[in-house]
């Protein structure tokens, strides 16, 4: 904390001081009479199967999706996938037999060479596949984009239906960094043809356990 | 890097000359309109949504002094640092003492409209500083040295032929390979490397939250992601509209944004940023550039509800037909017409008259801004203003003067097969009889004729 406020005052001397104060007073002076903030409503849906429209959807979007028992079954399917894969990195326990666990690591870019990044989320979305990581799941927040490719272990019952549900239980979490992903990461800047992998994974596979 | 002689008229005329690029962006982006719709019709509770997000948003806009001042407190309680900046030149020059303070001269960025909006490219460009756009789309309008013309579709406007040959010239791929998938991995390849060797990255923000000082950015590449997880230092830059009040609010504007921008459900990357990562520095440069004006201005302050989705454009027979450098401002289209005028009346008095006030853009927008009412009276303002010498020289003056005279309308040549190509139909809310219809077709091309035979009335 100190850091960052001694660094803040270097700062200030830039002349940032009166340009906050002018554009709150223009703020204040602008802005319409005071219209109240609508009442949050959660639009429940109903699927049949949550985990089912969740593994459609998550399909739909470029990801590799399998139903589970458990971390042997996971750890098997990886050694069987990921055969020619030199860097294994995860922050599972369970995976210590195939992975490099939950290291600290010195400086993020020693990443770089990492063949794929395996890491459970605690909250899964059905609506659009995304799942909820946060830094307690990362031990360098770079990881589940610097991987050639990413695979997540999430539990059945993680799965909620939409971004409402989502937010509801993760309306007052702690965290310094935390994302929603939804797939691989691609592009489709040419032409719109769709590329998978564009600066991070090239490709996602969804562990989900039973 | 714009054409600063040409009005929206002459520049789409430019545009229009290559008549199968017309048709192809026409095309791709009237079925990025679809996939929208798609994806809209796909949320029984999609209206509901709109309006929610549009409250949400007005509630910010009447509190936003109080907004931004919790923001601030609750931001440099998370150990990030605030900046103020009033204007394009201040922000640039903020930016620029932050490199200057680790003497540094290389940054890395990722998709920020606003940065476009202050010229920081063209700012660094005369300070010696390189910059590298490391969103695809941007970098690829980068190296050919010229603006996005569409904020979330940056080289919309580009065949991929011309950018394998823009990658042979600059990153040494072959020449004659212009296959997506391949210069997508050149592309890759090459800023892979920036990435893992550049210090400052700075990135875009789409929704900052007052109630936690966190911000949100959404992206598909992960290059947001992966510039501000390695670097040093981590600049966000914002518009001081983006901010929302609460984590919760989050659930709206992210099932609408990407529905809205590409039909997907959800970008694959939302990234929220709360406290800087270990030994690293974050900053936040807050930036009024005449938004506080615009708040201001009781007609147009609703277009400060934007959530940069695209949709207007996508939809926007204007724009499909005209493409976004005919704007020649940063944020083109629709949207783009309303918040050009509040930074330059002379300069932009010629955006909102390019419009045919059909309303499909107000129809599509997730946030409701009313952008067809807007563009109508912004229209009044110019001219009352005195910018009507500088709207009668340009085409749509003309298009609104040979509209209500038919028969001119029938002999301007050029002018008026680009009219029939480009205009399907020109009206005001009131004359327009698929106004009342939710989301509006698309009109056969050549019935306009026929149709504004039946219904012309005096132009307003
Ligand atoms: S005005 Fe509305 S439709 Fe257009 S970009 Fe902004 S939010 Fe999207």
């Amino acid at each position: 904390m100190d850091h960052h406020t001694s660094s803040n005052n270097r700062y200030t001397s830039l002349g940032a001081g009166d340009s906050k104060e002018r554009i709150l007073a223009l703020v204040k002076q602008n802005q319409p009479d005071f219209t109240d903030l609508p009442a949050i409503v959660n639009f429940k849906q109903e699927y049949d199967d949550v985990a089912e429209k969740f593994i459609t959807v998550l399909r739909g979007i470029g990801s590799l999706v399998y139903v589970v028992e458990g971390y042997d079954q996971i750890a098997g399917i990886i050694k069987e996938n990921f055969a020619d894969a030199r860097r294994i990195v995860s922050t599972c326990d369970e995976l210590a037999s195939i992975a490099e666990i939950n290291k600290m690591y010195e400086d993020p870019h020693l990443l770089e060479d990492v063949d794929l990044f395996i890491t459970s989320s605690n909250l899964a979305v059905a609506e659009n596949g995304a799942a909820w990581i946060t830094d307690k799941q990362l031990s360098e927040r770079v990881l589940p984009f610097i991987a050639q490719e990413i695979a997540l272990v999430i539990n059945k019952k993680n799965i909620v239906e939409t971004m409402h549900d989502a937010y509801d239980k993760i309306a007052d979490e702690e965290y310094g960094f935390a994302v929603f992903i939804a797939g691989p990461s691609k592009t489709a800047d040419i032409e719109q043809s769709l590329v998978l992998g564009a600066h991070g994974p090239k490709m996602m596979t969804v562990f989900v356990v039973e | 890097m714009h054409n600063e002689s040409k009005d929206h008229a002459g520049l789409a005329e430019d545009f229009n000359k290559d008549e199968r690029r017309v048709e192809w962006h026409d095309e791709t982006l009237w079925w990025v309109r679809q996939k929208r719709d798609k994806a809209a019709n796909g949320i029984a509770e999609w209206e509901q949504l709109r309006e929610a997000a549009s409250q949400i948003k007005n509630n910010v806009l009447s509190n936003l002094a109080a907004y931004l001042l919790q923001f601030e407190e609750k931001a440099i309680a998370n150990g990030v640092i605030v900046h103020w900046a009033a204007d394009a030149n201040e922000h640039n020059q903020i930016v620029h003492s932050i490199l200057k303070k680790h003497g540094l001269n290389k940054i890395i960025k990722s998709k920020s409209m606003l940065t476009e909006e202050c010229h920081l490219n063209e700012y660094f460009k005369h300070q010696g500083v390189e910059v590298i756009d490391t969103d695809l789309g941007e970098r690829i309008v980068q190296l050919a040295g010229e603006a996005p013309s569409h904020i979330v579709l940056p080289c919309i406007h580009k065949k991929k032929e011309e950018i394998g040959e823009l990658f042979h010239e600059h990153l040494g791929t072959p020449k004659g390979n212009a296959d997506p998938q391949f210069l997508t991995n050149a592309a890759r390849l090459h800023l892979r490397d920036k990435f893992l060797t550049r210090k400052v990255a700075l990135t875009g923000v789409n929704f900052a939250i007052a109630e936690t000082g966190e911000f949100v950015v959404c992206t598909n590449e992960g290059n947001a992601d992966m510039g501000a997880h390695l670097a040093d230092v981590h600049i966000a830059c914002m518009g001081i509209e983006k901010i929302i009040p609460q984590r919760k609010h989050l659930g709206y504007f992210l099932r609408l944004l990407a529905r809205s921008a590409t039909g997907q459900p959800i970008t694959t990357y939302s990234s929220h940023f709360k406290q800087p990562r270990k030994g690293q520095e974050l900053h936040i440069v807050l930036v009024d550039n005449g938004r506080s004006r615009q708040l201001g201005r009781a007609d147009f302050r609703n277009s400060l509800k934007c959530i940069r989705c695209g949709a207007c454009m996508n939809t926007c027979p204007v724009y499909r037909r005209s493409g976004g450098h005919s704007y020649h401002t940063a944020i083109a289209g629709p949207i783009g017409s309303i918040l050009a005028p509040n930074l330059d009346m002379t300069k932009y008095a010629d955006l909102p008259f390019a419009s045919t006030l059909c309303g499909s853009c107000t129809n599509v927008c997730p946030v409701k801004i009313d952008i067809h009412e807007q563009l109508y009276k912004w229209r009044q303002v110019l001219v009352k203003e005195g910018h009507a010498p500088a709207v009668k020289k340009m085409g749509m003056q003309g298009m609104t003067f040979t509209l209500s005279n038919p028969s001119i309308y029938h002999i301007a040549g050029k002018a008026g097969r680009w009219m029939m190509k480009n205009i399907p139909f020109v009206v005001s809310n009131k004359m327009n009889p698929w106004f009342k219809q939710r989301e509006m077709p698309e009109p056969p091309a050549n019935s306009f004729t026929e149709w504004y035979k039946k219904n012309r009335k005096p132009t307003p």
